[in-house]
């Protein structure tokens, strides 16, 4: 066979193999460019089950597909985004969304870092204070040891 | 003294970090709590498998506690629980209902008739669209439902004798204890 021969039967192959490829990417009917964008915002913020560690908007999952499915056509139906997240929340507990509700459950999550920080602060300025009343300089040998 | 706290603090993450495999090893952390627990299952009318022109529906099922067990065909892990269902499935005290979830109902029927059929009856849901409602997101995973429909404990991943004996059975003793 020739090499150019060859090289064509490649093209031809590979002309085959991507319309399977964009097919993967799951087109749906939006309506206008505004649709999608809600349809991408709303599904970027939602966690896929399967694949924990994936969004439903990225995720190749079965369930993804599905659950992406079930997220347009409630857009369809007019659902807002609140109710389609609650939708979602009320068949797979909050773990469903990226962003945790606020609530006493979550209190600890959410504010517990700047519970750390305030604590470090304290830290910080009881130490400068005592070492200030102490007559010793701030930056000492003992402290470039660590 | 003041040397020493840094070594504290280095030991203090250690112990964060052994608890946090410590815990990993007795709970699986891709296990999603079902919000459903102690709330009425969705109402539902899925095909039996053997059957398909016969629905059965949530109402349908009342009366009596069942466990509703997903599973598939194409399922690894429904593989390793199948046993596990044939051998304890008729002495739960509970009717055990297939779900046949996402599956070719030739290749369902075919795996049944070659392992075994353990369910009462088998309903099948082609498209998955009500394993949604019941907030499914893999298989196996089995569901205590009592006679008035509400769903009382949740099983994500295969039943084991171990998990049948130190899960299932309390659940379906409390059952048994209030409707007698």
């Amino acid at each position: 066979m020739s090499r150019a021969l060859r090289l064509l039967a490649l093209v031809a192959l590979l002309a085959l193999v991507l319309p399977l490829w964009a097919q993967a990417i799951d087109p749906l009917p939006f309506k206008n460019r505004a649709e999608e964008q809600r349809f991408q915002n709303l599904t970027a913020q939602l966690r896929c089950l399967v694949c924990q560690n994936e969004n439903l908007a990225d995720s190749n999952a079965d369930l993804a597909r599905d659950l992406r499915h079930q997220v347009f056509a409630q857009m369809q139906a007019g659902k807002n985004d609140d109710e389609i997240k609650q939708y979602m929340v009320d068949r797979y507990s909050d773990f469903v969304l990226y962003k945790p509700p606020l609530e006493p459950g979550t209190w600890l999550l959410w504010f517990g870092p700047l519970l750390v920080l305030l604590a470090g602060a304290v830290t910080v300025v009881v130490t400068v204070r005592r070492r200030g009343r102490q007559g010793t300089p701030v930056a000492t040998a003992e402290g470039d040891e660590w | 003294m003041s040397r020493l706290l840094p070594f504290f603090g280095f030991l203090l993450l250690v112990a964060l970090f052994g608890f946090g495999i410590w815990w990993n090893t007795r709970h699986d952390p891709r296990e999603v709590p079902s919000p459903l627990i102690d709330r009425p299952a969705p109402a539902f009318a899925l095909p039996r498998l053997d059957q398909p022109d016969k629905v059965v529906s949530k109402a349908s099922l009342l009366g009596r506690p069942y466990l509703l067990n997903v599973f598939g065909s194409w399922c690894v892990a429904c593989g390793e629980e199948h046993p596990v269902l044939m051998a304890e499935g008729r002495q739960l005290g509970v009717a055990l209902i297939g779900y046949n979830y996402k599956d070719e109902p030739d290749a369902a029927r075919q795996w049944l008739a070659e392992h075994g059929n353990p369910y009462e009856l088998v309903i099948a849901d082609r498209q998955g669209q009500t394993a949604i409602d019941f907030g499914v997101y893999g298989a196996p995973e089995s569901f205590l439902v009592d006679a008035k429909g509400v769903i009382r404990y949740k099983r994500i991943g295969p039943l084991t004798p171990q998990v049948i004996e130190q899960e299932l059975k309390p659940a379906i003793a409390a059952i048994a204890k209030e409707s007698p």
